[in-house]
């Protein structure tokens, strides 16, 4: 099993409808966020290109912060998905100087929070809360060793990137171009 | 022309526009513990190699202050943590992948040593120092019978604390200033030089203190030669790594960095070093001082200009 998600860049229009869902499925206390909406403008007029990306934990095959982790606190959970366990966490804040896409903040209860791709609602089949809003559908999520799934689907059409696969990561975050 | 903007969410300024995530606290404890390291390192070689009685005041004396520094590094540690009451997890496993795991067990092991090895010492401060519990002298006994393994113990864990300060940043890729190899050596070097000024500045000896000005010299030597290579490295490798080098070359940095490490930290000294040992009169203390000086700045410099290089994508 490996879940990964899919952004579709084309679609994406920014409206940040999936930083609210997460925000407030999550309980994510205010002024912090575990997804976010990152506007790229490349050119000069009139000759311009715009991406939109909605952005998250990567939920890296080789997480930097997994690696740097202390205590184990930060784990691979069934799937790939990169968990921390509150109880564990001593928030000394390696994992978040590790992650080179800065997805992690200290809650301001102590402990170091992150995207968890829903787990509460994915262990009961349900998709991530930002997957759910999306008004323009433009996110995709499932399991990549399942051929079927929406993820792997949209995958094998289309064409895709990850952001700095270079820093060796490994991120399951797949933004179709 | 390319520009990046968070449309929603992300305005946390502990990580935008740069991370923000340690402050004093960090270096504080990676100068702390350095110089500790390098104190404990050099008493227990020389202990090692018989220089009991050329070399007093560093195998004897200076190491009273190892515990003190090493106590004022945990406190800064423990302060810096946001989670403080489960520090405690940091001993429930080993991680040998997370240098943070390896360094807190050395810590473990490196701060009850170099307490035992002041008690061993206790009498040369208060000569009428009395453990009045007999456990306690029976204790004394024990380690005093055992003095070698306890150096050779003290040697080795206190090159592992040294190089782990440095160790701790290179791990982190994401901040590509912090991920060069050479950060291990350039700590460990930086807090050497600390623990021999530090001899410096405490003995009355001058056949010992002018050993010391000589290993710091040499020390100082290693300094700059890895703080060029860092350089050649950063420059020869990828682009976010000629950008974090650039914050040194012309950038943000560059005034805090070359004055205050390398001229004053490192330069200086090793002129002053170099005329003392050819008899010209300078004041003692101005040398090690600095040295000590450069050595706490390095720190800040790097941990603090580490948060701010990053991967652009």
């Amino acid at each position: 099993m490996r879940y990964a998600m899919a952004v579709d860049t084309r679609k994406c229009v920014g409206c940040s409808d999936c930083v609210v869902a997460c925000q407030t499925e999550n309980n994510v206390p205010h002024g912090f966020c575990r997804d976010w909406v990152v506007e790229v403008m490349d050119g000069t007029y009139p000759q311009l290109e715009i991406e939109i990306r909605s952005e998250r934990c990567n939920h890296c095959a080789n997480s930097p912060c997994v690696r740097c982790c202390p205590t184990g606190a930060s784990h691979f959970e069934e799937g790939g998905i990169v968990l921390v366990n509150k109880t564990e966490c001593i928030g000394c804040g390696a994992c978040i100087a590790s992650c080179p896409y800065d997805a992690r903040y200290p809650h301001p209860d102590g402990y170091v929070d992150k995207c968890t791709f829903c787990y509460h609602r994915i262990k009961n089949g349900m998709k991530p809360a930002c997957v759910e809003v999306c008004p323009t559908k433009c996110m995709y999520f499932g399991d990549l060793d399942d051929a079927n799934s929406d993820v792997s689907v949209v995958l094998k059409k289309r064409k895709y990137k990850t952001l700095i696969p270079e820093a060796g990561t490994g991120p399951q975050l797949y933004f179709l171009i | 022309m390319k520009e990046e903007l968070f449309v929603s969410g992300r305005m946390n300024d502990l990580i935008d526009p740069s991370l923000n995530i340690w402050h004093w606290q960090i270096p504080l404890y990676l100068f702390l513990g350095g110089m500790a390291a390098g104190i404990l390192c050099i008493a227990a070689l020389y202990y090692i190699r018989g220089k009991e009685k050329e070399y007093y005041t560093a195998i004897r004396i200076t190491p009273f202050l190892a515990p003190v520094l090493l106590v004022f590094g945990l406190l800064a540690l423990f302060i810096d943590l946001r989670h403080k009451l489960y520090f405690w997890q940091l001993y429930t496993n080993i991680k040998l992948q997370s240098p943070m795991s390896w360094g807190a067990w050395t810590l473990m092991v490196v701060t009850p040593v170099s307490f035992i090895w002041c008690a061993l010492h206790i009498k040369d401060i208060f000569p009428k120092w009395n453990w009045k519990y007999r456990w306690l002298l029976a204790l004394e006994t024990f380690f005093n019978k055992y003095k070698k393994v306890l150096a050779w113990v003290m040697l080795i864990y206190g090159l592992i604390l040294g190089i782990y300060t440095g160790i701790l940043l290179s791990a982190f890729n994401a901040r590509p200033l912090w991920n060069t190899s050479i950060m291990g050596p350039l700590f460990l070097a930086s807090g050497l030089s600390a623990g021999a000024a530090a001899t410096l500045i405490m003995s009355k000896d001058n056949i010992e203190r002018k050993q010391f000005a000589r290993i710091d010299l040499v020390i100082i030597g290693i300094e700059l030669f890895l703080i060029v290579h860092m350089f050649m490295g950063y420059l020869a490798s990828t682009q976010v790594q000629v950008e974090a080098a650039e914050m040194f070359l012309g950038g943000q940095y560059t005034m805090t960095f070359w004055i205050f490490v390398v001229i004053l930290g490192l330069l200086i000294p090793a002129l002053l070093e170099i005329l003392e040992l050819r008899k010209y009169h300078i004041p003692a203390l101005i040398s090690p001082l600095l040295v000590i000086f450069g050595s706490l700045m390095l720190r800040f410099i790097i941990v603090y200009a580490g948060q701010v290089s990053r991967w652009l994508y």
